[in-house]
């Protein structure tokens, strides 16, 4: 039998399947150690939620993510580039929402990375977080509690801004009236939760 | 824009090559601890990358040091066979198996350039010598490979 080059390129560029098995262990070994970010993308009854952790705690999560891809870039260059897919590594943070969604959590306790959560934005956004379970507040209630009491409109920018909804729990905020106000993901989502929150409040 | 692409991104799109290579220079078994190390290792040293540079190349050039490594233990330890001895005869096991046989320097120029289409001078950057010797050695290798086959 003669072989050509051909006929070895062909053999040696052959697809390897073990390749991405392998790849998967890796991601998964480098959560453990060695990569700064971890990201997974997760089923939810509010539709597909992005996930990505630091070492510090969850830093985003993001609504049907279009473009995970243009996430992780910009997580790239502020962060690190150290990041790896893996389901393992955000396993607190899904189990938690998991929970929440059934109405059986009230409280997340799983860490957040505030890092990069500064001023007047980490102000309101902590005040959110101090809204009990079931509970809502005014816009103008949360800018007091930030310490700007006529910052009502400023507030509502910062909790549109808020890259953590649901565990930061800028659904529990609505116009003085009772209106909805506004929602990073929409308003029908505000509404899911806030009809879970009552059914199980 | 500094800094290089998310690691899982640059993971995905060269591990078939690196596996292939690994494969190629270890054989099947060993080429996931390889494969791993120097995933690991690139991991480490990726922050340092600049946006810029031959990300393949690069992480080829850690995956022949690995294998060179791994070779020299094995040299030491067992001989165990390079190839799978469970799986049948095929055009394409001859193949592999044939590579299998070649030294270590011409086995990694033939799987640099035909498993991982790489240049000459990417050979010769990953092997550590000089793109007359790369050259030199794809060409004894292929030469020893026809003759094998």
């Amino acid at each position: 039998m003669s072989t050509t080059p051909d006929q070895i390129e062909t053999t040696l560029r052959s697809p390897a399947p073990q390749a991405k098995l392998a790849a998967r262990r890796l991601a998964d070994r480098a959560a453990q150690r060695g990569a700064d970010l971890f990201y997974s993308s997760e089923a939810s009854p509010l539709g597909e939620l992005l996930l990505v952790a630091s070492r510090r705690g969850l830093i985003v999560l993001h609504y049907s993510p279009t473009d995970v891809d243009a996430t992780l870039v910009e997580l790239a260059e502020r962060r690190s580039p150290r990041i790896v897919e893996s389901t393992a590594a955000l396993e607190p943070w899904r189990r938690q929402l998991a929970e929440y969604f059934e109405g059986a959590r009230r409280d997340f306790d799983a860490p957040l990375d505030w890092r990069d959560i500064t001023g007047f934005r980490r102000r309101v956004l902590r005040a959110a977080t101090a809204i009990p379970y079931g509970e809502s507040r005014s816009y103008k209630a949360v800018a007091a509690e930030a310490g700007s009491p006529a910052a009502a409109r400023a507030a509502g920018n910062a909790l549109g801004s808020n890259p953590l909804p649901i565990v930061i729990p800028c659904h529990r905020v609505r116009h003085t009236g009772g209106g909805l106000g506004g929602y990073t993901g929409g308003l029908d989502r505000k509404r899911l939760l806030l009809a879970i929150e009552s059914r199980s409040g | 824009m500094t800094a290089p692409p998310p690691f899982q991104r640059t993971l995905e799109t060269n591990a078939d090559d690196v596996w292939r290579y690994l494969r190629g220079m270890v054989g099947a078994q060993a080429a996931e601890d390889c494969f791993q190390e120097t995933f690991l290792a690139a991991l480490r040293a990726y922050p340092r990358l600049r946006r810029d540079s031959n990300v393949r190349a690069w992480l080829l050039t850690i995956a022949h040091r690995k294998a060179i490594d791994h070779l020299r233990r094995r040299r030491r330890d067992t001989l165990e066979p390079l190839g799978d001895p469970a799986a049948p005869p095929t055009p394409d096991r001859a193949i592999w198996s044939a590579v299998a046989t070649l030294p270590p320097r011409q086995r990694a120029a033939v799987l640099l350039r035909y498993a991982c289409d790489q240049s000459h001078r990417e050979i010769a950057a990953a092997i550590g010598c000089s793109e007359e010797a790369a050259r030199r050695s794809l060409h004894e290798g292929l030469k020893r490979l026809r003759e094998t086959l």
